[in-house]
């Protein structure tokens, strides 16, 4: 089939205009899924719940190692794995983008010929999508958030240059994931044995983002090579950002490394979807 | 399938007769397992997928451990090995959710959802026997076996070893956690009936079973109590580790045994108490 050029929609009249569609492209999807969101707060809800197991997991095994070496280990203290993992759990679900399994149902459904034939790159419609439903999850995050502050006490001192860059810093880390995500799920274009390859990618995220442990607490090599990856701007950085209170350069470098990294995601999603893209053909839909 | 020779002539004698035959259930299970193995037997490629799967997450799992013993040398009270023996356990019990509670709850779910458990209600069996024994995954039980091996290497490991007292008790412990489990899946599961969404349900359950990595006495006051009477995951993994690890007391194991009995018994009562408000999907 022939593929709509992933260009800008098409509309005449100059950057403004043109600007203003990209814009309200965004708010309409952002309306819509929202909309759809909000249906299922049950269902949103034991997804957080399930989601939120995790940290408070890492949170009670790293307090009891912490309290049983004489109050901290890594340099946290229980208080600052506390507020380190409340912390986690909100970028978390900024990070969530959307997985690479649903590639395989998008062909095999026939739901992309349909993404196709809109004048946009499909990856507008997700990006957009689930910034939407960032609005929902903050929403339900906030009385979770207060529930765990309540019982496990954070060490939180912060400044307001950490804020601040903390609220941009989430947005990169959507944004950057979204881009290494999509990336992956293009591997569906070329095999239908995805899993062992996703498999390997989350783990290498869950052991060198921040996820798992903060990254101090593993060993040097594991750190240097953490350096050379993507993953620790969507976990350990935001997360750090907030409450580590690092020194101004460290927090505007980091947003750097957020664009760099985002900027190489893109170079690659386009030339892989070029090229994923010619390898479809559909089958309905 | 040919399942539409609805039994309409036989009905009164059959329902006689299974009242008489307290096998049937286990005779349900097995004709069940045996279609459902024939079936995944067709997709052998499934097989070496799920020993990668299950491989990966055995390391990750090591990795954690080693991270953990790197900063300290026990954890709570319990030493590496008997920790291995804690994950042994629960891997072990996470590959028969997986084999055999997980898939027959989302095929409940699903036919709720779709009108199809109208067919299943039509059949001259107990109805929560039905739904309790349809699916099974049979890849999925590679789990059993790695958790079976972990096991052996952390039992090799402690100094005590373990008797065939202990092995007993372990055995016991762990039947009375299985059934704990498929008892509060079927709770969860029989809310279908009202709630009808209810996909994340298995991301929640995976998301709190990994609580059981640990021991559960780690765990703070009420998350420990939540992580005991909520959802029993002390009473699937913790309690059969504390018998190989000689902590469990007679208290403990007798408690699992009662809870066992009212969980099962109210589970049975909620399951009838949901089918009598479910009206159908039109199907």
């Amino acid at each position: 089939m022939t593929v709509a050029s992933p260009a800008a929609p098409a509309q005449p009249g100059g950057f403004l205009a043109s600007a203003r569609g990209w814009i309200g492209l965004y708010l309409t999807q952002m309306r819509i899924s929202i909309a759809s969101q909000i249906q299922y707060r049950v269902s949103n809800y034991f997804y957080m719940i399930g989601m939120i197991a995790e940290p408070v997991i890492y949170l009670v095994v790293w307090s009891t190692v912490a309290r049983q070496q004489g109050g901290s280990v890594g340099g946290y203290s229980p208080g600052e794995f506390a507020a380190y993992y409340i912390v986690w759990t909100l970028v978390r679900n900024f990070n969530i983008a959307l997985t690479p399994w649903a590639w395989e149902e998008r062909v095999r459904g026939g739901a992309l010929s349909g993404m196709l034939l809109k004048p946009v790159h499909p990856i507008h419609l997700d990006l957009a999508g689930l910034a939407g439903w960032k609005a929902v999850v903050i929403v339900l995050w906030l009385p979770i958030a207060a529930f765990l502050s309540l019982i496990f006490q954070p060490t939180l001192d912060l400044r307001p240059i950490d804020v601040v860059v903390f609220l941009v810093a989430i947005w990169g880390a959507y944004v950057l994931r979204s881009m290494f995500l999509w990336l992956l799920g293009l591997v569906t274009f070329w095999t239908t044995r995805v899993g062992p390859v996703f498999d390997i990618f989350f783990v290498a995220e869950l052991l060198l983002s921040g996820r798992l442990v903060p990254l101090t607490l593993m060993p040097d090599w594991t750190q240097r090579l953490s350096g050379a990856l993507p993953f620790q701007w969507t976990f350990s950085f935001p997360i750090e950002a907030l409450i580590g209170r690092l020194p101004p350069e460290q927090l505007l470098g980091g947003l750097a490394m957020q664009v760099l990294w985002i900027a190489i995601g893109a170079v690659l999603v386009s030339l892989a979807w070029g090229k994923a893209v010619r390898r479809f053909s559909a089958v309905g839909g | 399938m040919a399942d539409d020779r609805t039994p309409l002539a036989p009905r009164p004698a059959t329902f006689a007769s299974r009242r008489r035959d307290p096998l049937r259930p286990l005779r349900l299970f097995a004709l069940f397992f045996r279609v459902g193995a024939l079936n995944e037997l067709q997709y052998r490629a499934n097989f070496a997928v799920q020993l990668f799967q299950s491989a990966l997450a055995l390391a990750t799992g090591l990795v954690v451990l080693a991270l953990v013993f790197r900063q300290t040398t026990n954890l709570g009270g319990w030493s590496q090995p008997e920790l291995l023996a804690v994950m042994g356990v629960h891997i072990l019990m996470g590959g028969l959710i997986r084999t055999a509670i997980q898939p027959n709850m989302e095929r409940l779910m699903t036919d709720v959802r779709q009108g199809t458990l109208d067919f299943l209600l039509t059949k001259p069996e107990d109805a929560q026997v039905m739904v309790s024994v349809r699916e099974f995954r049979i890849w999925q039980a590679v789990d059993i076996l790695i958790g079976a091996i972990v096991l052996a290497i952390a039992v090799g490991q402690l100094r005590t070893g373990i008797g065939l007292g202990p092995a007993l008790i372990f055995a016991v412990a762990l039947l009375l956690g299985a059934v704990m489990i498929y008892c509060f899946w079927l709770l969860l599961t029989t809310a279908a009936f009202w709630i009808v969404r209810m996909d994340e349900i298995h991301e929640l359950f995976e998301g709190i079973y990994q609580s059981g990595r640990w021991p559960v006495t780690i765990y703070p006051g009420w998350l420990r109590i939540s992580l005991t009477f909520l959802v029993p995951i002390a009473f699937a993994v913790t309690v059969p580790a504390e018998a190989l690890t000689s902590r469990l007391t007679v208290d403990t194991l007798a408690l699992a045994a009662g809870f066992a009995v009212v969980l099962f018994v109210a589970t049975r009562w909620f399951w009838r108490f949901g089918l009598r408000n479910y009206n159908g999907a039109s199907a």
